[in-house]
């Protein structure tokens, strides 16, 4: 057993930090907060010359080949710098449909831009039901000729209103279960009958509603198999999940570090505010909560690294860091008393980010469902 | 990063398990039930001796194992699993002991460290006194010099086992001028010296497992003494040599997990399995997500002791979130069971025997002793998070 980073992890982390800290400072994250495209082509050009966008693609399609792990580790440092942008719709949703369901052509066309930041993807999955579950896809593809028309609407799809390419998760039957009958297609975003709108959310991120109206995408276009893309989605969905944990877990350690460096500092009645046991207290369950979260995060990628079977842990850790991260941020807030409570200060990015973290790929009370029915309940 | 475990500490689990589910019969359990001595066994305690893994961690030298952090981890998890007792030797085995292998004399060790890990000696520990609980270091029990031995009078109490002890780590005062942490020395006592009384403190599940002890001038010969005179403070809280990690805690958690599962799997309602409720689900649920979190965070601790490092956050983390957990669970089975949950051992109608509402109780102690969770944050934020003392 081993539960330390390597070296080269640490490395990783700490020149993931030290870049960020300098190209992402927080006066850019609320600006992308305001701005339209929630990016800039600068620091995403700058993002791919380090590698970052094909950490986890194989050599051979222009990508570093590195671990599920490793991609934590960078996260986390994403998560802790608030950064925004599409990097986890691009490299985690969009690349690993790609690797998982992509035919030769596909990979050799669309990885290595990936990898070279080329390119951006959005993953068009829920809808207005707003859940995660296979009876939800109700957006139809249509066969027509050497085509398909895709018709309906998608929302909270993050990042559609800049992505090249949209990778869309539709309903091709209805077949004898939900999950028969879902297939994927790459959609160009340029396509004719795409209306993106931005939704208006707490965090600012890029979420849109995508209407498809008879959209046409021809054949070759398909992610996968005819009706057999439910399972691509659940792995899809299962290492997007442990990585938006990795980004709460990084999101929740600054929060941690920024209250704890602040009850030191702060001084009522004549002593530092963190000299008070309400205060500890409450750092204590902040760094309780912190930890946990992390290792719960951890064993849950290790399996995803090594290939093995994860819905467990992959729930186990959404169900915690959900809820871990908002509390931590709820707690730092009470710390910081009315000085967070200001929109120029950081505090409320981490907690705007914990709150549209938390329903993202299934709240806690849906993971919990998942690990009820693995307990065999 | 690897949460494998390796090949030989699978087997060793594997073998561990096999002696625990022979050993640690329900027939077993109840009879020590019966016999008021829940957790305490110096039979079990022998077996584990001559099986040579009572002392696994503990250095050749002093009869032990030689055995890394990590094995140890995996037998205090199987223990806590199997609920097997460990009064009969956890005050040797993990305080006294490494304690002595760090700090006593020859003379100490030869005389102690053998006994312990053969199984064959108890020990207390005098630690707590009516005004000395979270506050410890106030403690006031003296020991005056006289000639080659030290008087000691006194009184402890939440004295765990003292009724069973044959030796007693105690600490006492010796300077009462000094500031309150640099008066203390610490001292090994037999407890079959004269002037000491026992008196039992009855818990609320009326079991006796702690005691008031009196000290009225005994005598403890000067070589008993632990370290330097007036440096029992520091030289008790060496506590670094044992696996800390509580790990037992989560693995006991999981047991009881695994057997409220089967209960509202079997239970019916009205015809319906408890287990289609879905408040019983979410709570099982949300259950097991806390014992998983609290695996990794005593896993990580006995990983750090493995590498040499001090788990100065890691390890009260694990004690309060370990203990409030079992407070939580426990709460939560007696929940589910209804008006069940209330009945005790001896019904004939008390699910699991009675044994979640015990656990349950029990609980309510677990997060005061060795700490209060209260301390526990203390810690945690002065010590770990370098926060200003108050």
């Amino acid at each position: 057993m081993d539960l330390g980073f390597t070296e080269e992890q640490e490395m990783l982390r700490n020149s993931a930090r030290d870049f960020l800290e300098k190209e992402c400072p927080k006066t850019l994250v609320k600006e992308m907060a305001e701005d339209e495209k929630g990016y800039t082509p600068e620091l995403w050009r700058k993002m791919a010359e380090l590698g970052w966008m094909g950490l986890v693609i194989p050599e051979q399609y222009g990508g570093m080949e590195m671990s599920f792990l490793d991609l934590v580790v960078l996260l986390e440092e994403m998560g802790r710098a608030c950064l925004p942008g599409p990097y986890i719709s691009t490299v985690v949703l969009g690349g690993f449909a790609i690797q998982a369901a992509g035919n030769e052509e596909q990979k050799k066309e669309l990885l290595p831009k990936i990898a070279n930041g080329d390119l951006i993807l959005s993953v068009a999955l829920t809808e207005p039901s707003a859940k995660y579950d296979p009876a939800s896809i109700t957006v139809k593809a249509v066969p027509d000729k050497d085509d398909y028309l895709i018709s309906g609407t998608k929302l909270f799809v993050e990042n559609a209103h800049i992505a090249d390419h949209i990778v869309c998760v539709t309903r091709t039957k209805n077949g004898a279960s939900p999950e028969e009958g879902i297939t994927l297609f790459l959609v160009d975003g340029e396509s004719q009958g795409i209306t993106t709108t931005l939704l208006k959310t707490i965090a600012g991120d890029k979420q849109c509603e995508v209407i498809f109206d008879n959209v046409r995408v021809p054949k070759k276009n398909m992610l996968g198999e005819l009706d057999k893309g439910w399972p691509m989605v659940e792995r899809m969905l299962e290492q997007a999940t442990v990585a938006l944990c990795a980004q709460m877990v990084g999101g929740a350690q600054a929060a941690l570090d920024m209250s704890v460096a602040y009850a030191k500092e702060r001084v009522q009645f004549g002593r530092p505010i963190g000299s008070f046991q309400a205060i500890q207290h409450y750092c204590a369950n902040m760094v309780t909560d912190v930890d946990g979260s992390k290792f719960i995060t951890y064993e849950a990628a290790w399996k995803i690294s090594e290939g093995l079977p994860a819905t467990m842990e992959v729930s186990m850790a959404k169900a915690w860091v959900s809820e871990a991260y908002r509390r931590v941020t709820l707690l730092g807030h009470q710390i910081h008393g009315g000085i967070g409570f200001c929109m120029d200060h950081d505090m409320p990015l981490y907690f705007k980010r914990a709150k549209a973290a938390e329903p993202t790929f299934g709240d806690a009370d849906w993971h919990r469902e998942t690990v009820a029915r693995e307990l065999g309940l | 990063m690897d949460f494998r475990f390796a090949e030989e500490e699978e087997s060793f689990r594997a073998e561990l398990r096999a002696f625990l589910k022979k050993e640690v019969t329900e027939e077993f359990l109840r009879d020590l039930e019966e016999r008021g001595e829940t957790d305490f066994s110096r039979e079990f305690t022998k077996k584990l001796a001559e099986k040579g893994w009572l002392a696994m961690a503990w250095p050749k030298e002093y009869g032990g194992g030689g055995a890394t952090m990590i094995e140890q981890l995996i037998f205090n998890e199987e223990i806590g699993y199997h609920q097997a007792p460990t009064g009969g030797h956890r005050q040797g085995i993990n305080l006294i002991g490494p304690c002595l292998v760090a700090h006593g004399t020859e003379e100490q060790k030869k005389r102690h460290l053998r006994a312990i890990t053969a199984g064959e000696v108890v020990w207390c520990q005098g630690f707590s006194e009516p005004n000395a609980g979270s506050d410890l270091a106030s403690l006031q029990c003296r020991a005056v010099e006289d000639g080659d031995d030290y008087m000691i009078t006194g009184q402890k109490v939440w004295t765990t086992n003292a009724h069973r002890a044959d030796w007693c780590h105690l600490l006492t005062r010796t300077d009462p001028e000094a500031p309150k942490h640099r008066g203390i020395s610490y001292f090994l006592i037999d407890m079959k010296s004269p002037g000491i009384t026992v008196r039992p403190l009855i818990n609320m599940l009326a079991s006796h497992d702690f005691n008031e002890v009196f000290f009225d001038n005994v005598c403890v010969p000067k070589e008993n003494m632990v370290g330097e005179k007036n440096q029992g403070w520091y030289i008790s809280q060496v506590t670094l040599a044992f696996e800390r990690s509580g790990v037992a805690l989560p693995a006991s958690a999981k047991r009881m997990l695994e057997r409220l599962v089967d209960y509202v799997k079997e239970t019916k309602l009205n015809g319906n399995p408890l287990a289609h409720d879905s408040m019983v689900k979410y709570k099982l649920a949300e259950m097991a997500v806390e014992i998983e979190v609290n695996r990794m965070i005593a896993y990580r601790v006995a990983w750090m002791q493995n590498k040499g490092l001090i788990p100065i956050v890691a390890a009260p983390m694990s004690k309060l979130f370990g203990t409030e957990l079992m407070k939580r669970l426990s709460g939560i089975g007696m929940q589910i069971m209804g008006l069940y949950g209330q009945l005790e051992l001896a019904s004939k109608w008390a699910p699991l025997r009675g044994w979640i509402e015990r656990v349950h109780m029990f609980s309510l102690g677990s997060t005061i002793a060795m700490g209060t969770s209260e301390i526990m944050k203390n810690i945690i934020a002065i010590r770990g998070l370098e926060l200003p003392r108050g």
